[in-house]
């Protein structure tokens, strides 16, 4: 049964449209990464879920009932804000314990379960300190602990991990990653940070402008891009993307300057003549010669390999290349893609073109993206 | 920049010590007039050091003065003044920061407008409207065309009539304003989700967190209620019940309460009275912000 279902939600602030038409089903124990960049849209649409901002048009269903009309106390949903939003004056089992006592619930009671909680994060030594006097991983945690002592429904999270240093981020991850296996609480992230939603999500909705680009598991994302959006944001680097014209019956497509690639003629028959957007994964390139050619300019060191930067014909193009050799700038390297690699978009509308077998996915990628990124 | 120049920093200092002693020269006449017996005090010149009469004087100057009666009725006037602004400048500050609704502007540019209308300049109005406190609402009536008699209401000789129309503060207003401008949105968010309604967030998370505020502005406007002479002496003509102690000290020189030719001993041990519950709570309020201070920012 869906928990959270978002039907054509709109928001608008006084003529402007921000959010323009969202439809989301979210399975009850499902975690949900929102992903996009900043002013995309995915903050207000978590508020709207909480119940903080209002809902312009569409509606939100909150495990089979409509909440518009509803405070965000009825929804049932606990929040974590970006800046943790811990009242300073109180003491850390107070601000666990709050959204108890609002509820009325007696003084042992609630000391019992605020112990609990407490007990759960690794808290219990600091109850009686103030947000002031904590570190901002033990803030975190004790914003996530006021969160959890109500057993809500849903939990929503607003880029809880960004004030963090990147290792206590990368630590807090794994944490949150652990509560979830642990309450399975339906759970609504949102990020601008794309490793986060890699790694934690069980389905990653991509938002770009108001809208939601794709809807999908991490790999399907990654491996099968719905547009040319989606396969730039996704990935670190994003895919390759250059113009090209397709020329079906070769089964291959020409760049810019005239240099052509391969594609699976298989996987994608319907395919017209005509210009079309191609991409490939910088990790799909083999420094091999008889490939395309371009020429070199800088590379980036990873430690495992590097991302070579290259040139053709005025679009760089990214590599990721193992192996100690090392180039001048201005050199021509020479790349072999492997047909199957490559992904044709629509050039006019930037849709990903209608393919043979959805099953037909490119190769595996060589290893899993977070370990290739340094955090 | 910090300077470190001896000749400068000699200079100033210097300043500083003059600017203090000519502060203090005068209170320090008070004490030492207030100090001394009839005779001593008429001398020319007056002795600089204080003598052995300064608690005869006090308790002198407190029964001619009629104190027992009056400092109870400063302190009532100026602790009622004190709270009921800092509750009309926090419960307007709030309702002008954290609601949304019409004209919301247009009222805190009409509340701060009032800065510029002192006391002071509408003071016939105020008392107009003192003598009668229903008035304005019947002259409104009337003037839409419902004839009504309201009873009459009148402020005149009473602790209301001293207080109430000292009551509104735009100063305390701007201040709390200010001071909730500061304080994030996700603080009122987190609330709403653990289930707070506007006013239980008011009372449990705004007001502790603007006690430091409370104190600075409890500080300002005791003091300055306290020093309230013009509107006091207006409004009350029973002296032997409602005078405050600031009114007492017109009849200190010379006057029917203290004699003629002026007594200046007992004159000034009024003075010295009178003086000092500002200076105390002062002294006290500020220990007290500072620790507030301390203890949330550490």
């Amino acid at each position: 049964m869906a928990e959270i279902t978002l039907r054509n939600v709109r928001k608008s602030y006084a003529k402007t449209e921000v959010v323009h038409g969202v439809d989301l089903d979210v399975a009850a124990g499902e975690f949900i990464v929102i992903l996009g960049p900043s002013g995309c849209g995915k903050s207000t649409l978590l508020r709207m879920v909480a119940g903080l901002e209002s809902i312009t048009e569409g509606e939100i269903e909150l495990g089979g009932k409509v909440v518009n009309q509803l405070e965000p106390r009825e929804r049932g949903c606990a929040m974590v804000f970006q800046n943790y939003a811990l009242y300073p004056h109180m003491t850390v089992g107070q601000n666990i314990g709050y959204s108890l006592k609002i509820a009325g619930v007696p003084r042992a009671k609630r000391d019992e379960r605020v112990g609990k909680v407490a007990a759960s994060l690794g808290l219990e030594d600091f109850l009686d300190r103030r947000p002031a006097q904590l570190s901002g991983g033990q803030r975190q945690r004790v914003a996530m602990g006021r969160a959890m002592i109500r057993e809500p429904k849903d939990f929503l999270y607003d880029e809880p991990l960004s004030n963090l240093d990147a290792k206590l981020r990368v630590a807090m991850r794994i944490e949150i990653r652990k509560l979830h296996q642990r309450l399975g609480t339906t759970t609504l992230f949102v990020t601008h940070d794309q490793v986060e939603a890699m790694t934690l999500a069980d389905r990653i909705v991509v938002m770009n402008k108001g809208v939601v680009e794709q809807v999908g598991s991490p790999s399907e994302i990654y491996r099968r891009p719905e547009t040319t959006y989606v396969a730039n944001f996704i990935g670190s680097p994003g895919l390759n993307l250059i113009a090209a014209t397709a020329d079906p019956d070769k089964g291959k497509v020409t760049l810019p300057d005239g240099q052509q690639l391969s594609y699976d003629t298989k996987r994608w028959p319907d395919v017209g003549y005509g210009p079309v957007t191609a991409g490939f994964r910088a990790e799909a390139v083999r420094l091999a010669p008889g490939g395309i050619t371009g020429s070199f300019e800088f590379a980036e060191e990873l430690g495992s390999g590097k991302l070579m930067h290259c040139n053709f014909s005025g679009h760089t193009l990214i590599a990721h290349a193992f192996g100690d050799r090392s180039f001048q700038q201005g050199e021509a390297v020479s790349f072999q893609i492997d047909p199957s690699a490559v992904h044709l978009f629509d050039a006019e509308t930037g849709r990903r073109l209608a393919e043979a077998d959805g099953s037909a996915m490119a190769p595996a990628p060589r290893k899993a993206i977070a370990e290739t990124l340094p955090v | 920049m910090i300077e470190r120049t001896p000749v400068l920093d000699f200079i100033t200092q210097t300043i500083l010590v003059l600017s203090l002693v000519a502060l203090l020269m005068p209170l320090w006449v008070v004490f030492v007039a207030a100090s001394h017996d009839y005779q001593t005090v008429n001398q020319v010149p007056m002795p600089l050091w204080p003598g052995s009469h300064l608690f005869e004087n006090l308790s002198a100057a407190w029964a001619a003065g009629n104190f027992d009666r009056v400092m109870l009725n400063s302190v009532i006037v100026a602790v009622g003044v004190t709270a009921g602004k800092i509750c009309i400048a926090a419960l307007s500050a709030f309702s002008i920061v954290y609601f949304s609704y019409r004209l919301r502007m247009l009222l805190f540019w009409l509340i701060f407008i009032t800065l510029m209308l002192p006391l002071e300049v509408r003071i016939v109005p105020t008392y107009a409207v003192a003598a009668n406190a229903l008035g304005p609402f019947e002259a409104i009536l009337n003037a839409i065309g419902i004839s009504i008699r309201l009873p009459e209401w009148n402020l005149l000789n009473s602790y209301s009539g001293l207080i109430l129309p000292l009551v509104a503060t735009a100063t305390g207003t701007f201040l709390y304003r200010q001071f909730f401008m500061t304080i994030p949105d996700e603080l009122a968010e987190a609330a709403k989700m653990d289930g707070s309604g506007p006013l239980r967030f008011f009372f449990e998370v705004l007001l502790p967190l603007s006690k430091t505020n409370m104190a600075a502005l409890a500080t300002i406007m005791f003091v300055w209620s306290w020093n309230q002479y013009l509107w006091p002496l207006l409004i009350v003509t029973d002296h032997a019940n409602y005078a405050t102690a600031t009114m007492q000290l017109q009849k200190v020189v010379p006057g029917p309460l203290f004699g003629a030719p002026p007594i200046w001993n007992t004159a000034m041990a009024a003075n010295l009275i009178v003086l000092t519950p500002p200076v105390l709570v002062t002294i006290l309020l500020q220990r007290w912000f500072v620790r507030g201070l301390i203890s949330t920012d550490k």
